[in-house]
């Protein structure tokens, strides 16, 4: 069952500018959708016209089978989970999470009892009756996913809510969300400029360029099939190498070096190549090494080939490649685009 | 977003707007007409045809007792009250707090103390020593007399302490290393940073300085000094004893009084604004 | 150096302010003769006489009343036109201008204004009062001309109180406001729920100055409006001390009644200070 449709949603400011251009997607019954995108994509703006703080200039947004067009916020039954946790101040957190409950009329122990439930549930039930003021970045963000836990909504709302927490944080909260999103079994949009988190939360990416979406697809098919440059450079880190290059009858040719492939496209294509897709062996292309990073269990080769910057990763258990390498890569691991368009050949 | 808020938004500041501006149109508008109309027939709506003659008088005749005031006269008083309180509590308030913030001495928690007490005691809870005390120096009637006591309270020291607490220390350290003294930090460093400050200060102080009213009447009987402000007791004095008292200089006389700090304070709202909100904390 | 840089300000506070206040303590023990310049020590005589007179008991009533009502009212009004100056999407910094410059104005030039205002002969406003068959005589009847000073004391101090309440308003995180959108559909009550609790620290601070305002910078204001009848005009406590000090001559008396007023203020300021402590736990 699809609990959110949008349908064409399109926002256009006094002042001429859009924001958001026409976005249709669906949500199904407990998936977790993240809308993913540099700034200024429209993520944010998409989220909040489900929420209802902003106006829908043409389209229609239709929640568990209502339009909510001309709904407020409050009378939509969803919840959402703000950036920098918009907790009451003046409130203890038993308070902040009862707030929404208690407006709408709960008897008191209907709420005490959920309360205490999402208490436990996030590990937050020994600070109910402290303020937010006295609470870590962490506790802060935990209280404000129980405010709408407790809601039981028909949507969870996620606006970047991990980003104003350090890195280490940042991962647990991550398997924390995701956890807690399988268990309650409800629907959720979760807005990220992160990859990362939208590759690891996500049961589907709608990635989002400009007011428009550029792909829609689960993790794993916007990592191997992006269909275009953007989704192709956004998703994947290191990013994916685009790298100009012509193909004919003798194979793809980038500057003065060729490899033959075996391709049915002809002509001036992006080729795109995976770092991880790409290995260092006895032959191939001839590729000058500039730079070697390590990282650890990984090491970034970056290299010059054919007068292109490329750069492969691979495995830190070997030696160190010396100046002059052969590299090469599998006919599935590359990917063409079209040099002027940009879209997937 | 909904549609009946913003129609009673509008409501709401509308109604603000007229019943605090339309004392003042009413009065503007009275003071172009003849004081006999006025006296016949109520306060006036519309202009009547004597702006520039109302206003001119105002300005050029010689009034009061010894027929030496002018409107001039008591404006340039008003602009010296304003401007020399002003600079005057910038200076000794920005020393003051200087020394208070960055210095390390003895009787700084003393000093401090005594200058919070200012806070305590305003002007008209001590105005009657307060009067003998500039009597006894020979102040009276004189611009020194007018200005320096007004300057003796704390609400300067405090706001620039506040302010020079919120710069950074290591401004101060980086400057040591360069080999800045206590001058010239507070010349080359402190003094540039504190720009919008001063600004905003002086703007409050100005309008502050020129609507001071209880202490000029106090210690100003010679009439050449006046200021603005206290001419309108003046002329409301004037207007007890006669037949038809003359509404209309009295009003001009008033939106004279008030022109200069408006436009001061519209002008540089944003400044205005930040100063006043920033004494808050 | 330090002690250089302090120099001006101290010297200033030391001649203008020390000196005033210790002799306003030292007088009100006394009682001098103006006409002989001899004064005679009466201890607490001076006290016992200000507080029992009738008429200091009268003007500490209306000086309670006048207080009370003027810091509430344009408190209350500077609020709501805050809250729709906040809210209001269109012509935002026109209304933002125009409410808030009367600030400018002296309490004297507005004592005027509400003088001509409130004149039996020539004031609108007492034309309108006739319209309901009220008879106003400012400067003759006493509840009349008290009325006129709170009505014009209320209207200069309210572009103050808005300033500082849309700065309040403005400060409050626009995502919590947005959350406070989601979690209750009335916006009534989210206004008593979440929005004024959190301009508490402002509304407090707001009161102590309005009522310093009150009490002491409505002075020019009053002695506008009082028209030399001291019969029937009401004053304020700060203006008695000037009147029985400077028109009067009664400067023991004055002094004594200077004293009381330091003690009430230091009182306020005690209170102020309390608060600002809470406030530090507040955030």
């Amino acid at each position: 069952m699809t609990t959110l449709r949008i349908k064409n949603v399109k926002k256009r400011y006094p002042n001429g500018a859009e924001a958001v251009k026409g976005v249709t997607v669906d949500v199904q019954d407990g998936e977790l959708v993240v809308f993913v995108g540099p700034s200024g994509c429209g993520k944010s703006t998409l989220l909040r016209m489900v929420a209802g703080l902003e106006g829908i200039t043409e389209g229609e947004i239709e929640l568990a089978g209502r339009v909510v067009n001309d709904l407020e916020p409050a009378e939509r039954n969803i919840a959402m989970v703000f950036q920098n946790y918009a907790l009451y101040p003046h409130m203890t957190v038993r308070k902040n999470l009862a707030y929404g409950l208690k407006n709408r009329g709960t008897p008191k122990a209907e709420i005490d009892k959920k309360v205490q439930d999402a208490g436990e549930l996030l590990q937050i039930a020994e600070f109910l009756d402290r303020k937010p003021s006295q609470l870590s970045g962490g506790q802060r963000q935990r209280v404000a996913m129980g405010r709408a836990i407790v809601r039981d909504p028909a949507i969870f709302l996620f606006d970047e809510p991990l980003s104003n927490l350090d890195a280490k944080l940042r991962n647990q909260m991550r398997l924390e969300i995701k956890n807690l999103q399988r268990r309650l079994k409800t629907a959720a949009i979760y807005v990220t400029h992160d990859q990362v988190e939208a590759m690891t939360l996500a049961d589907r990416i709608v990635v989002l360029n400009h007011g428009q979406i550029e792909q829609i697809g689960t993790p794993s098919e916007v990592y191997s099939r992006p269909e275009s440059i953007f989704v192709a450079s956004f998703i994947g880190a290191p990013p994916m190498n685009l790298i100009p290059a012509d193909v004919t009858e003798a194979g793809i040719t980038v500057g003065d070096v060729t490899m033959p492939i075996n391709t049915a496209h002809r002509g001036a294509v992006t080729l795109g190549l995976r770092p991880e897709r790409v290995q260092i062996g006895d032959s191939g292309a001839p590729m000058r090494v500039t730079i070697v990073e390590e990282l650890g269990a990984t090491r970034l080769v970056h290299g010059i080939l054919g007068g292109q910057d490329v750069t492969l990763a691979q495995d830190a258990d070997g030696p160190p490649p010396s100046d002059l390498v052969h590299v090469a890569f599998k006919p599935e691991d590359a990917h063409f685009f079209d040099a002027k368009t940009g879209r997937r050949l | 977003m909904k549609k009946s808020r913003a129609i009673y938004d509008h409501v709401v500041l509308l109604f603000g707007v007229f019943v605090m501006m339309g004392p003042l149109a009413v009065a503007f508008m009275t003071s172009t007409f003849d004081y006999v109309t006025i006296h016949k027939e109520g306060m006036q709506f519309g202009f009547g045809g004597h702006f520039l003659e109302t206003y001119s008088t105002v300005l050029n005749k010689q009034s009061g007792f010894t027929g030496e005031v002018t409107g001039w006269l008591m404006t340039k008083n008003s602009i010296v009250l304003g401007v020399g309180f002003a600079l005057g509590k910038i200076v000794v308030s920005m020393l003051a707090a200087y020394a208070i913030v960055y210095f390390r001495f003895r009787a700084a928690t003393f000093c401090f103390w005594i200058i919070f007490l200012t806070l305590l005691l305003p002007l008209e809870v001590r105005i009657l020593p307060s009067y003998e005390v500039v009597q006894q120096m020979g102040l009276l009637n004189s611009y020194t007399g007018l200005i320096l006591p007004l300057i003796a309270s704390a609400t300067g020291t405090f706001f620039f302490r506040q302010f020079f607490k919120s710069i950074p220390n290591e401004l101060l350290e980086a400057a040591r290393i360069d080999g800045a003294g206590p001058v010239r930090f507070f010349f080359d460093i402190l003094i540039p940073l504190s720009k919008t400050m001063i600004a905003a200060i002086f703007i409050i102080m100005f309008v502050v300085g020129w609507n001071q009213y209880l202490w000029p009447t106090l210690m100003t009987t010679d009439e050449s000094y006046f200021t603005l402000v206290r001419g309108i007791k003046q002329i409301m004095q004037n207007m007890i004893g006669a037949d038809i008292p003359k509404y209309n200089e009295a009003l001009a006389m008033a939106i004279l009084a008030m022109v200069p700090p408006a436009l001061v304070i519209i002008i540089f709202q944003r400044m205005f604004i930040k100063g006043l909100v920033e004494q808050e904390k | 150096m330090p002690y250089l840089l302090l120099a001006p300000q101290m010297v200033i506070i030391a001649i203008f302010f020390l000196w005033p206040a210790g002799e306003a303590i030292w007088s009100s023990f006394y009682l001098e003769d103006p006409f002989f310049g001899t004064a005679t020590y009466v201890g607490m005589e001076n006290y016992s006489d200000a507080l029992t007179a009738s008429d200091y008991r009268r003007t500490a009533i209306f000086t309670a009343i006048f207080v009370t009502l003027v810091s509430l009212l344009s408190l209350s009004i500077g609020l709501m036109l805050a809250v729709s100056a906040d809210r209001v999407l269109r012509g935002k910094s026109t209304y933002k201008t125009l409410l808030m410059w009367v600030y400018a104005i002296a309490p004297p030039v507005a004592g005027l204004i509400g003088v001509m205002l409130f004149d039996q002969h020539i004031g609108p406003l007492v034309d309108f009062a006739a319209v309901f068959g009220w008879d106003m005589r400012i400067g003759v009847n006493y509840w009349d001309t008290g009325i006129a000073m709170i009505v014009v004391a209320t209207w200069k101090q309210i572009p103050y109180n808005f300033i500082f309440f849309l700065s309040g308003l403005q400060s409050i995180p626009a995502s919590v406001k947005e959350a406070a959108a989601i979690d209750c559909k009335s916006e009534n009550r989210r206004f008593w729920t979440i929005t004024f609790p959190l301009l508490a620290p402002v509304s407090f601070f707001l009161l102590i100055l309005n009522i310093t305002y009150a009490m002491f910078e409505t002075f020019g204001l009053i002695d506008l409006i009082v028209k030399d009848q001291p019969g029937n005009s009401p004053v304020t406590l700060v203006y008695k001390v000037y009147r029985d000090g400077f028109r009067g001559n009664d400067l023991g008396g004055s002094s004594a009644q200077s004293v009381i007023l330091m003690l009430l203020v230091l009182a306020l300021t005690v209170v102020q200070f309390r608060l600002i402590e809470k406030r530090v736990h507040y955030n």
